[in-house]
């Protein structure tokens, strides 16, 4: 330990001996730090605004099903689930965010054209902030309750039907029995959505006027539950799984849509390559910072080795310079990446560029996602890398002999 | 009591396809609080003895001794611990480490020795006055003269007070007079601490100084001659 202070001196002034070597070091780690955060904040943002947008479309946290409805999504596969009693269960448990759904495929048909689109029958109440459409800037309106006569589509649906609010549409379906049930309905309200294949995809009616128009009682095709964070349900999947009748399936988002699930998987690895790729661009400049100063100190290392210096403490040497000169840069760099992410952190519009992006279900705004957990992984894979990339170096020089070392012209 | 023995050195180095006797069979004694001159012509053998005698460099044959103890057959590790705690050395260029001011210079080698910051401070300031540089402690090398520089690097080789002073020519990059001055400066040292001072030259003033003349031509020795310093 005695040896610290001294070798951190030495460390530090040598670092800035050949000062403009060492802020081109810098500069390449801070635009390297910045480089391997920023853009990973870019990317994790594309990557969770789909997962949100599909878990808002789609499946929530957690999702409540008739076993079969995985392989047949229709009225045929129901479940018998009162939300009266899952109110009082769920609150117990804590849980706020819970809805019921009847969801089938449908047909809705205008007086020009008809489409194929799923059709959810909520609870509006309920599915405020649940679902991918902000009821704000639905123009009419949403749906006021679950007796709602009215229907509300999407904007470009509504365009495809060359209909608008205050006109009626038919919606078709089948029942239980598999006889069509259909019924007019008056558009009440176009919604927008971020991903605009949903404003295509889908219709709302009022659950309990889906129930009738289907006749299947009070019956839903599944419940969905809203948790804190997408990344971690286990503990609400526990919770669902011990109030819900043993005999429906509980499934995770990631379970419903293995599509997403896989997105996030892709995205940690990406970034952990991403950030290895970037640091392996870096260690050539580190590692030929390392070795021309190593080179131009060869006399005064045999000094010090000839003085009795163990050769452990010029390893020790070179490679706090090493460290010192990944942190400034690594400190500065997440600073900078910071900083760069301030201003774009309410969203950018990437819809000039991002034409048929919506088609991977992605939302044309991108909003950044700067994750401690990025900046930590940035962070260190750059100083253990760093120090295993010092060693051949700060080895080098702590191997050398001193006479000839202190003889070397 | 012997400071210094050498039995039988021998050194060969290889340089192109000839192999070049540094030492050969070189044998001598310098008893402790000895003022010795090694000189040579360049390529004579001094340099190499020299290291030998501060475990700098392994004798391909032959025995060294520093206060007694054996140190030709000691391990790497084992001979810069001998350096460390022993042997004050004093070499003829890039004597100080350049980002280190003349007081961390000499506190350095107290420093690796584990002497605590206080205990160092103080001794570095003393021993720097000692050798005249008072005043000039926080100065970096490359603001002093050739032979401040010199008397820093003295300063840092006496500091720990070690038996045994090896220096090879001190004074090969100084004027005369600085050199002079470097000199007396090794003979106070030498009487007021009776430390032992072995110096490798072909100044002809700095071996008017020595008590002891070792003469060394061809990795051999030819004359070993007492004589009365000036």
């Amino acid at each position: 330990m005695h040896m610290v202070g001294i070798l951190t001196t030495l460390a530090w002034r040598n670092l800035w001996r050949n000062h403009r070597r060492t802020l081109i070091m810098l500069a390449a780690v801070i635009l390297g730090t910045w480089a391997m955060i920023f853009m990973t904040a870019l990317m994790r943002g594309m990557v969770t605004q789909m997962i949100q947008d599909g878990i808002s479309a789609l499946p929530g946290h957690i999702q409540v099903h008739h076993p079969e409805y995985r392989d047949d999504p229709s009225v045929a596969n129901l479940i018998s689930i009162s939300d009266t009693e899952l109110a009082a269960k769920f609150e117990a448990a804590d849980i706020a965010h819970w809805a019921t759904r009847v969801r089938v495929p449908a047909v809705i048909t205008s007086e020009y054209e008809s489409r194929g689109i799923t059709l959810l029958g909520v609870d509006p109440d309920r599915e405020r902030g649940l679902t991918f459409v902000d009821y704000d800037e639905v123009e009419g309106r949403f749906l006021e309750s679950t007796e709602d006569t009215g229907i509300v589509i999407g904007k470009k649906l509504a365009k495809m039907l060359n209909t608008r609010v205050g006109k009626r549409v038919v919606v078709m379906s089948q029942d239980p029995d598999n006889e069509i049930a259909d019924r007019g309905f008056r558009v009440v309200g176009l919604f927008t959505a971020n991903v605009s294949a949903f404003e295509e995809a889908f219709i709302f009616a009022g659950k309990s006027t889906t129930q009738k128009l289907l006749r299947i009682d009070d019956q839903v095709s599944e419940l969905i539950v809203f948790g804190d964070d997408y990344r971690n349900v286990e503990a609400l999947y526990d919770k669902v799984s011990a109030i819900v009748d043993s005999r429906v399936e509980v499934r995770r988002w990631f379970e419903v849509d293995a599509y997403l699930g896989a997105m996030l998987t892709i995205m940690d690895g990406f970034v952990f390559v991403w950030i290895i790729v970037i640091f392996l661009a870096l260690s050539f400049g580190l590692v030929n910072t390392l070795v021309m100063a190593v080179f131009e100190r060869v006399r005064e290392i045999g000094l010090m080795l000839a003085l009795g210096m163990k050769p452990v403490y010029i390893l020790g040497q070179i490679i706090i310079e090493s460290m010192m000169l990944l942190v400034i840069g690594l400190v500065l760099g997440t600073a900078l990446s910071w900083a760069a992410i301030q201003p774009i952190k309410d969203g950018i519009d990437i819809s000039i560029v991002g034409e048929g992006l919506d088609m991977w279900g992605m939302s044309s705004v991108l909003y950044p996602d700067l994750l401690l957990r990025d900046v930590i992984l940035a962070n260190v894979v750059v100083l253990v890398l760093g120090f295993f990339a010092s060693l051949a170096p700060a080895w080098r020089a702590a191997h050398y002999e001193p006479v000839a070392a202190l003889t070397k012209v | 009591m012997t400071a210094v023995r050498c039995v039988d050195l021998c050194k060969t180095y290889r340089q192109g396809d000839e192999n070049i006797k540094a030492l050969d069979h070189v044998s001598i004694e310098i008893d402790a609080g000895g003022f010795v001159c090694l000189s040579a012509p360049s390529g004579g053998g001094k340099t190499t003895l020299l290291n030998a005698i501060g475990g700098l460099d392994k004798p391909d044959s032959g025995e060294v001794y520093i206060a007694g103890q054996r140190i030709d057959n000691l391990s790497k590790g084992e001979r810069a611990n001998l350096r460390l705690r022993q042997i004050g050395f004093v070499f003829q260029a890039f004597n100080l480490i350049p980002v280190l001011t003349a007081r961390e210079n000499v506190e350095f080698v107290m420093q690796v020795q584990g002497v605590p910051a206080d205990d160092r401070g103080k001794k570095a300031l003393a021993t720097l006055e000692e050798v005249g540089l008072a005043g000039l402690e926080d100065r970096l090398p490359a603001d002093m003269s050739g032979g401040q520089q010199q008397r820093v690097a003295v300063a840092r080789a006496i500091v720990s007070r070690p038996a045994l002073v090896l220096a090879d020519e001190p004074t090969a990059n100084l004027d005369s007079k600085t050199a002079d001055g470097l000199i007396e400066l090794f003979r106070v040292l030498n009487e007021r601490h009776s430390t032992t001072f072995v110096i490798a030259t072909h100044d002809q003033r700095v071996m008017s100084y020595a008590k002891r003349l070792i003469s060394m031509l061809d990795g051999r020795i030819v004359d070993d001659i007492e004589q009365n310093a000036t």
